[in-house]
């Protein structure tokens, strides 16, 4: 229990360091880029809108910064990240709150689809080397080198324009109200497994290639060898013994690059005009919509903290040295 | 570390004794080409029913090896290149070579008829599994399906032999303390009642006190069970006490085969002779400690002719050129079922009689070859 | 590379289980990382980039930026990559793009390395308190999504260029590199010849850097080569998205033009195909020099890896539990 208390005191100060980091990120940049905005959206940007840039931005000269960083946690905790450019006059908060579900179904399960089949087959890589399959490690290197991007754009040129299997952009058909209907989710599901198969392939080779070394290097423990002294069935000792002490370090791996990894999907949300959380990112950049952009930064974060949590809690589900006491 | 004294047990006969593990001419090799270093040449060695066979041998000798090679459990680059390993069962005579079983059969008779008490208990357990699971785990693998319960009843009933309370069964490895490790990993190799258990430096990492402890029990469970060991140790002493047979191992080769008595108290390798010379007697007059000069082999660059003569005091030109094959020593007629590997035993090459060191005769017979 | 002392250093679990390999690692460490196949594939086609990278703009046959009405043209003889929407030669535009991602990922790796060393050496060294934030520090980099917070540093900048976006990658970059220094250092620490150094009253910066980082030389260079992995992958990307400067060429630049000129569409593979590829190349080469790395340090992954050849030609199985059985031309006792 007390490392699982430990983990979550560490992901709160995170959250809290991440919230603060938001803070004051737009203040420590020069210039004065309300002036900027205001300028480009000329006339379209109202009073109350100004004011609160102003805030975000620390240029309001009539409050101190202690003052700025309580309110500031005020609205957050209101929910109020301040009202989006690009979809103006709609919250961000509503913004997010549209996208995300998108984002959590596509990344969350085409993320965790390419760590358990990259696993399983760093697993057979591992365990059986020195046979042909060793051949798919080059392979598998260069698939992990490649950004996530690029495997989009040229999976869109293969099968969404060259041989247009699948549609290349947006997340339902265009005719349809989003709805719990059979019409709606197969639409969903359609337009999902173009961006999910980049996903799962750009993702996957990266977990083979950790898992396979995880393997090898477990596989001469003594407790592997002496699982086969017991003259247990090869499954088992595969399994049983090599695989599932190999994969305690692949789970903290996969808690610690989950960061890296949404950045990457997030830019594949971008390619396809995926609804998500990533194409709003997008949109955001491209009007230089600030309360935006931060919004999405601090809701992946904290995502991506919450997915960090629930990992830390599989890893003390499987090992049990980390249940004792100390 | 007394057991008791080096007692004389009276030595069976050849044709009495039943082997049970023969190892012939086992060769291994560490690495794959052209470079690989010969870890073990043309090895022989026989276990006999009920019998305690210590392996002893500086580190590198080729002990553990030899161990390992013979279960098939060498870990990678070692490679087996030659020989034969027969198992025969004293109880029903199966059996056959280790070497040319398939990996089915090889897994069948793995834990059944061979058991092995791992160095360092501390990494032979799984640290993630209850070490009721891992004793379970090895018996109904060799059970009829649908055993669970036999199999938890039979996991207790060894605790309980090996002196751990039974509510441990639940326990993970980090949890016990090294000593009970190593008593579960003995526990664990007895579940099947094998005939044959190799004991791989059992009690290396344990203190004094505990080492006796474990050595106690091995000795007891073993007069109890009737099964055979093979113990592996660097620790000479330890053997003179517990073995009914020793093996020296130098180099890769077994220098010496002979009782724990005679190794004791007439070595006839000059090896053997060194090794009772690092460290103080047990019993008896005091004797001067030389160890000896001189550093192990390396693998790799072996020297020419036997292992040992660069630092044999006994060393004459032959031994450079020359290997000398486990054969019968200088006085083969009274002590027909010792050997040992040393060009002073072979009449044909040796320079003269057995020097005095390595001639002592058993009382009562005249020091004459 | 015969600077790694001790290369089991690195997890004492790791020791080879034979006394015999012991002898057999000494001779390879000091044959060096370069005898790795894996490892000099990887450094040949990353030495091809950074040829490129130096003399690029020399040897570019056109100008990238130059409008030209020959536009949308597959690859011919005149423009081996084709030409853009605008008529710009692509395979200039590469070669010239070249040298911003490899500065670029240069100067953000050499500056996170440094980070991570301090940080992690550092942290590993003092222990105690000082250990406890250092470390929170780092594991708090890394699990903020550092992609996403590079967007928006990049975003809010007015004017992001190469050296910035750097600058920005690196300080979001190091804590990978930080922990895993750290965890060396902490075992270093534990090791008999710096306790050694210790009881002979050596002063701190001479254990520092005398002792200690030399063994630490092969983990700071997998940890730097990560990092250019990681910063070279960024900066493409943020290019790709458009939030840094689209008027200096770079891999994503290239991408970014194809994307809003729907060359997708058009089905002009010659314009986004290319770009890619070289990315791919670059990550490739960095890795396989990992590899090599890894393979240098750890033992157990080396003797799988340098004897597969043979392995394969006298169809022997190397595994655990089973030692094969090798008698001359034919395997046997492996069913």
């Amino acid at each position: 229990m007390k490392f699982l208390l430990r983990r979550v005191g560490f992901y709160l100060f995170t959250a809290w360091a991440a919230i603060t980091l938001n803070f004051f990120i737009p203040r420590m940049l020069p210039g004065d880029p309300v002036q900027s905005l205001i300028n480009k959206y000329q006339g379209r940007l109202s009073t109350d809108a100004i004011n609160s840039l102003r805030v975000l931005f620390g240029l309001n000269t009539h409050t101190s910064l202690w003052q700025d960083y309580l309110s500031y946690w005020g609205n957050l905790f209101h929910g109020d990240f301040g009202i989006s450019f690009t979809y103006f006059p709609t919250p961000v908060a509503d913004v997010i709150a549209q996208s995300l579900p998108w984002t959590l179904m596509l990344v969350g399960i085409s993320t965790i689809v390419g760590f358990v089949l990259g696993t399983l087959a760093g697993v057979g890589l591992g365990w059986r080397r020195g046979t042909w399959m060793d051949g798919l490690l080059p392979v598998a290197n260069f698939f992990s080198a490649i950004p996530y991007f690029w495997l989009g754009l040229i999976a869109i040129a293969i099968f969404g324009v060259a041989i247009p299997l699948f549609p290349a952009s947006g997340g339902y058909d265009g005719g349809l109200e989003p709805s719990f209907s059979w019409d709606f989710i197969g639409s969903a599901l359609y337009h999902a497994a173009l961006p999910a198969l980049t996903i799962v392939i750009s993702s996957v080779a990266g977990w083979i290639l950790s898992m396979r070394n995880m393997m090898v290097t477990v596989s001469s423990e003594d407790y592997v060898t002496v699982a086969q002294a017991k003259g247990l069935p090869e499954r088992r000792v595969m399994f049983g013994y090599a695989a599932r002490n190999a994969v305690l370090p692949s789970i903290s791996g996969f808690a610690l690059s989950l960061g890296f990894i949404v950045g990457g999907t997030l830019v594949t949300e971008m390619v396809f005009s995926y609804p998500g959380i990533g194409y709003v990112l997008f949109q955001a950049i491209g009007s230089k919509d600030y309360p935006l952009m931060q919004g999405v930064f601090l809701i992946i974060t904290l995502s991506v903290l919450v997915a960090n949590m629930a990992a830390d809690f599989v890893y003390a589900f499987l090992d049990p040295r980390t249940r004792q006491e100390g | 570390m007394t057991l008791a004294s080096p007692t004389i047990r009276p030595v069976a006969s050849a044709s009495e004794r039943t082997p049970v593990l023969q190892i012939r001419n086992l060769s291994v090799d560490y690495g794959y080409d052209d470079n690989a270093v010969h870890a073990l040449q043309n090895v022989s060695l026989t276990l006999h029913a009920g019998e305690v066979l210590g392996l002893a041998g500086e580190s590198g000798s080729g002990k553990s090896t030899l161990a390992y090679a013979a279960t098939r459990l060498l870990p990678p680059p070692g490679v087996i290149t030659g020989g034969e390993v027969l198992f025969t069962s004293s109880r029903d005579g199966h059996g056959g070579d280790l070497l040319r079983m398939s990996d089915a059969q090889l897994r069948a008779q793995r834990w059944r008829d061979t058991a092995i008490v791992f160095q360092g208990a501390m990494n032979s357990l799984n640290p993630v599994y209850t070490i009721g699971k891992q004793l379970i785990d090895g018996i109904t693998a060799h059970s009829p399906r649908g055993q669970k319960e036999a199999a938890k009843r039979r996991a207790m009933e060894l605790l309980d032999m090996v002196g751990i309370p039974k509510d441990r069964l639940s326990s993970y490895p980090h949890q016990l303390s090294g000593g009970m490790r190593q008593r579960v990993m003995i526990a664990m190799a007895l579940a099947l009642e094998p005939e044959v258990v190799i004991m791989d430096e059992p009690t290396t990492a344990l203190d004094v006190v505990m080492q006796r402890q474990i050595v106690e029990q091995i000795m007891s469970l073993k007069n109890e069970l009737g099964f055979s060991v093979i113990f592996i140790t660097h620790d000479v002493s330890l053997l003179l006490e517990l073995a009914d047979r020793i093996a020296i191992m130098y180099g890769g080769n077994i220098v010496e085969d002979a009782s724990a008595r005679e190794v004791y108290r007439e070595p006839r390798h000059p090896y053997t002779a060194g090794l009772l010379h690092s460290f103080p007697p047990l019993h008896g007059p005091r004797r001067e400690l030389r160890g000896i000069p001189g550093s192990p082999p390396d693998l790799m660059h072996l020297p020419t002719g036997c292992n040992f003569h660069p630092r044999c005091p006994f060393a004459f030109d032959a031994c450079t050129t020359i290997d000398p094959v486990l054969g019968p020593t200088r006085f083969e007629a009274e002590e027909p079922h010792r050997s040992v590997a040393c060009l002073l035993h072979d009449p044909a090459a040796a320079p003269g009689p057995v020097p005095v060191e390595l001639g002592v005769r058993p009382p009562g017979v005249s020091p004459l070859s | 590379m015969s600077i790694q002392a001790d290369p089991v250093a690195v997890d004492p679990a790791v020791v080879a289980p034979s006394e015999v390999q012991l002898t057999r690692r000494g001779r390879r460490a000091r044959l060096g990382i370069f005898r790795n196949t894996k490892a000099l594939v990887g450094v040949v086609i990353l030495s091809f980039f950074i040829v490129v990278a130096i003399i690029g703009p020399w040897i570019a046959p056109y100008d990238p930026s130059k409008v030209t009405p020959e536009s949308m043209l597959p690859p011919s003889a005149a423009h081996w990559l084709g030409t853009t929407g605008t008529g710009q030669d692509i395979l200039s535009q590469l070669i010239v793009g070249t040298q911003g991602v490899m500065v670029v990922g240069l100067v953000a790796g050499i500056l996170a390395t440094i980070i991570s060393v301090i940080v992690g050496v550092i942290s590993g060294f003092i222990g105690g308190t000082g250990d406890e934030v250092l470390s929170l520090i780092s594991n708090i980099f890394l699990v903020i999504p550092a992609l996403p917070l590079i967007i928006i540093i990049a975003g809010l900048l007015p004017s992001a260029g190469g050296m910035t976006i750097a600058l920005v990658i690196a300080l979001t970059g190091w804590a990978w590199g930080a922990r895993v220094l750290r965890a060396q250092t902490l075992s270093l620490r534990k090791r008999d010849f710096v306790e050694a150094a210790r009881a002979n009253g050596e002063p701190l910066w001479r254990i520092v850097f005398f002792e200690i980082m030399p063994n630490l030389t092969a983990i700071i260079a997998s940890g730097f080569i990560g990092t250019v992995i990681f910063a070279i992958l960024s900066e493409v990307t943020l290019a790709f998205i458009g939030v840094t400067s689209i008027s200096t060429w770079n891999w994503g630049t290239v991408l970014f033009w194809a994307q809003s000129s729907q060359a997708l569409v058009q089905g002009a593979w010659w314009w986004f195909v290319p770009a890619g590829l070289c990315i791919a190349a670059v990550g490739t080469s960095l890795t396989l020099i990992n590899f090599g790395i890894d393979e240098f340090v750890n033992p157990r992954l080396r003797n799988t890896a340098a004897s597969a050849g043979i392995l394969r030609k006298k169809k022997i199985r190397a595994r655990i539990g089973f030692t094969p059985v090798y008698r001359g031309e034919k395997k046997e006792g492996v069913a």
